[in-house]
């Protein structure tokens, strides 16, 4: 395969692995493309937004406060009183948004935007959305305690603090499974009949991590091991009123609602008592050979092409089988491939990447979540809130859908009338494309009729709207 | 006097002279009329999440039902069908329909995938292919793409993705509720110089500015409704009700578009689902909403119009631990509209007795939903069997067309 010269490759490092490249980041990275993407993968994970460092355990305990004081008889009824509802939709929206632009604006700031990009996939591969009540404040926390830290350490670590986490418990109603015959049932089960509450095994936590998070659709697995999955991760909860005031929200195992006795699944026997069965489970799984390919080809789809060169996937599940999922050695083998470095561009930009590197094209980052929040609802990516656990879609079909390209259009628009302040547009597509800029674009923008029209054609052009 | 019509075709031309482009749809309206067939509009609504059938149109007569579904059962509040079958209270607008004989249940549905996988089930029932990720187009898509070679069929999705079932070679148009575009701007035109050779770029932008002056032209015919004020729409009833009305506005346009797609969210209901009030109820207001602002919205053109409402699949039949239903098999698929021939349900009910459950969980299904949907494009857009069984529903001879439906 061509490898693209020096310049074109310092373009592609800043803007297909990076988030889009700020005024000065291609120059910069011209003398070593390769190393400067290196050096940004580090042993302490990623970078944290500047969010207000609320846990997801404060967060869940609010809203749980917020939602009881709704109910009759519950406390804070009073004439003077502020109204629960009201304040629990503007405690929800406003913690949702702290987030949200914290994490925009370190996108956007960030001098390292390989690592961050690096850690998004990650975020979206352990999707946990807002858009149920009970996880809308969590996402925010969820990737800062679960995801960030471990994105270049092993994969079997990440798996276990994603799926272990009170946001994905909830997001996947894991905090409701209960072992049919275990204690828990049968008590609740004696004491029943009054609340017609039945009490089971709720199995949507176990099939996603088959599904989405390890050893894909085509792995191997059957309804019997989702099944028993399910039956294994019985216990796994977070505290509520019973536990008392600091243990709400936080993770803990349920003895008594877990599921006694051994479980086999995908052929492996696991006669663990306890959460370790589940952790069994979870490290068996992180091992296997499919995770392995599942995952590497996801990542090479994510950074090169909606249909991966099948010599880069293959070259992804080598290190990681080779090093037991190290990501961080993944990550330096994804940037040493060639394949990846293939001067044309095959990935359209997300909204939300669309957005990223318009701000860093133009310097500086929104300061208000007004700022980002009504583009992104338009174009179909509301913040933090993916459809469902696959995460956001990662392919030019559903991103570039004429609907969507006009919107693109009228946002990049306004966004140049708000930014361009008197710049010349011509200097901003140089800095923001490198090499990447064809004579083409170049020759349209430098025609423009005013330098907002300019800019905004430079933010449109094919090889800006793509990476 | 000017003629309505006349008025917002002209009112489209003129946004679209805007934007530099020649509207392609309202130039072809004129030659398609007196077609009986270029009349007949179909709308195809996904409920996303795998929609419990058994809420949708409860089984209250099945001597099983009450037992199995526990807390989310439902009674004699549910809407009366017939001895067996009713519908969920929040689905008021449809019984009147169905009273009405405008509206039909098909209580025991699933296409050919059984993995109950959400993305699996979704990705077959709108690629029409018989395994999973056999075709990466949709069979919405090949439908009207079958139809090219006669007549052009124009199509349209709602939201601000294109949805599989409408992507592939026929082109298709997507619209969602946003910010006009400015027609004094000359960036549109800029653009598409720009994206001449950029063979996603240019037909998206192109296709996305003739919508664009279709929807400023929709929107004018419509009292209230402008496109701010479609942006400022909240979820919920009202909100689905102005999407009805909104798709019916273009559907109405001469030349606009014959058949579309929308999707509803939110149907994945693992927990506290409720029953005759909640957390599915709420979506079911919302469908029954959209079904009303379409029917309301097309007027005159109810009588050529079949809605098709389908999901990936069904539910357990057994209440789970949370007071809401897992991922399982069969479910319900509806079908609406102003022509539609008089029936009782459609398929067979396999009954909810244990020895009759799929695998011990599911409902069973007892018709493929490929024959439903094959049915109502044979007999209502003309699409012709040959077609049906080799490109819109590749290998699906075995799945019958569902016939007489309208």
């Amino acid at each position: 395969m061509a490898r693209a010269d020096r310049d074109l490759e310092a373009a592609i490092a800043a803007t297909r692995f990076g988030l889009g490249a700020r005024a000065g980041e291609i120059a910069e990275t011209r003398g070593d493309p390769q190393g400067f993407l290196r050096a940004q993968i580090r042993p302490q994970g990623a970078d944290q937004p500047a969010a207000d460092g609320e846990s997801a355990a404060h967060r869940i305990a609010e809203l749980r406060d917020l939602r009881g004081a709704r109910k009759p008889g519950g406390a804070a009824a009073a004439g003077d009183e502020p109204d629960p509802v009201k304040t629990a939709q503007r405690l929800l929206r406003e913690n949702t948004a702290r987030d949200f632009l914290a994490r925009v604006q370190l996108a956007a700031t960030t001098e390292a935007g390989f690592r961050e990009r690096w850690t998004l996939f990650w975020a979206n591969h352990f999707t946990v959305s807002a858009n149920k009540l009970v996880t809308a404040t969590v996402v925010g926390p969820f990737e800062a305690e679960a995801i960030r830290p471990h994105v270049f350490g092993s994969f079997e670590t990440l798996l276990a603090a994603a799926e272990t986490h009170p946001a994905m418990l909830l997001y996947l109603d894991q905090v409701q499974s209960v072992g049919p015959n275990s204690r828990a049932a049968s008590y609740l089960q004696r004491r029943g009949g009054a609340t017609r509450r039945q009490v089971g095994l709720n199995e949507n936590l176990a099939r996603e991590i088959l599904e989405l998070h390890t050893v894909g659709v085509d792995g191997g697995y059957t309804q019997a091991d989702v099944t028993e999955f399910a039956r294994a991760m019985t216990g796994l909860s977070i505290g509520g009123a019973r536990e008392g005031p600091g243990m709400a929200g936080v993770p803990l195992f349920r003895e008594a609602a877990h599921e006694p006795g051994a479980r086999t699944v995908m052929g492996v026997r696991y006669v663990q008592d306890g959460e370790e069965q589940a952790a069994a489970i979870l490290a068996d799984l992180a091992a296997r050979p499919q995770t392995a390919r599942f995952v590497c080809a996801k990542i090479a789809r994510h950074f090169v092409a909606d249909e991966p060169p099948p010599a880069l996937v293959a070259r992804l599940e080598r290190t990681w089988l080779d090093t037991g999922g190290r990501l961080d050695r993944v990550a330096e083998t994804l940037i040493a491939a060639p394949e990846a470095w293939a001067p044309d561009a095959a990935k359209f930009k997300t909204p939300y990447e669309f957005m990223v590197s318009a701000w860093r094209a133009a310097g500086g980052a929104p300061r208000q979540v007004q700022h980002v929040t009504p583009a992104l609802n338009s174009l179909g990516q509301k913040p933090f809130s993916p459809p469902s656990p696959e995460g956001w879609p990662d392919d030019a079909a559903t991103w570039a859908a004429p609907d969507a390209v006009v919107k693109r259009m009228t946002w990049a628009q306004a966004f140049a009338e708000a930014v361009t302040a008197g710049r010349d547009p011509s200097a901003l597509a140089a800095e923001a494309l490198g090499a990447r800029l064809s004579p083409r674009a170049a020759t349209a923008i430098a025609r423009a009729e005013s330098r907002e029209e300019g800019f905004a054609l430079a933010l449109m052009s094919p090889e800006f709207q793509r990476r | 006097m000017t003629s309505p019509l006349l008025l917002s075709r002209r009112r489209a031309l003129v946004a679209a002279a805007g934007f530099g482009l020649s509207l392609q749809f309202l130039a072809r309206g004129a030659a398609a009329a007196g077609d009986d067939l270029a009349r007949r509009k179909l709308v195809v609504v996904i409920c996303r999440g795998g929609m419990d059938g058994l809420s949708l149109a409860p089984p209250i007569g099945d001597p099983d039902y009450a037992g199995l579904r526990g807390a989310i059962a439902l009674g004699d509040e549910a809407l009366r069908l017939d001895a067996t079958f009713a519908l969920h209270p929040a689905l008021t607008r449809v019984h009147a329909l169905a009273r009405a004989g405008e509206a039909r249940i098909a209580p025991a549905v699933a296409g050919p995938d059984r993995s109950r996988s959400h993305f699996e089930a979704q990705d077959v029932l709108e690629s029409g292919a018989a395994v999973v990720y056999g075709t990466s187009s949709g069979w919405l898509n090949r439908a009207v793409e079958s139809l090219a070679p006669g007549r052009k069929v124009e199509a349209l999705s709602v939201g601000a993705t294109a949805p599989l079932i409408l992507r592939g070679k026929a082109e298709a148009a997507s619209w969602s509720p946003g910010r006009a575009v400015d027609a004094q701007s000359r960036l549109p035109g800029l653009l598409q110089d720009l994206y001449s050779d950029d063979p996603l770029l240019g037909p998206a932008l192109a296709r996305g500015l003739a919508t664009e002056a279709m929807a400023q032209a929709a929107m004018g015919d419509m009292h209230g409704l402008d496109a701010s004020a479609a942006q400022r729409l909240r979820p919920g009833p009202e909100a689905a009700r102005s999407l009805g009305t909104t798709l019916a506005g273009f559907m109405r346009e001469p030349g606009g578009p014959q058949v579309a797609a929308l999707s509803l969210d939110g149907f994945d209901t693992h927990a506290n689902q409720g029953a005759a009030q909640g957390q599915l109820a709420q979506r079911l207001a919302g469908l029954d909403a959209l079904v009303d602002g379409l029917r309301t919205g097309l007027g005159p053109g109810w009588k050529d119009t079949v809605v098709l409402v389908a999901t990936e699949f069904g539910r357990t039949a057994r209440v789970n631990g949370a007071n809401g239903a897992d991922h399982g098999t069969a479910s319900t698929a509806l079908i609406l509209g102003g022509g539609l021939k008089p029936g009782g349900i459609i398929g067979d009910w396999p009954g909810l007795s244990q020895a009759s459950l799929y695998e011990d969980r599911d409902l069973a299904p007892t018709l493929d939903v490929r024959g439903l949907f094959k049915g109502v494009l044979a007999d209502h857009l003309g699409v012709d069997r040959r077609a049906l069984d080799t490109t819109v529903f590749p290998d699906s001879a075995a799945a019958a067309p569902v016939a007489g439906l309208v």
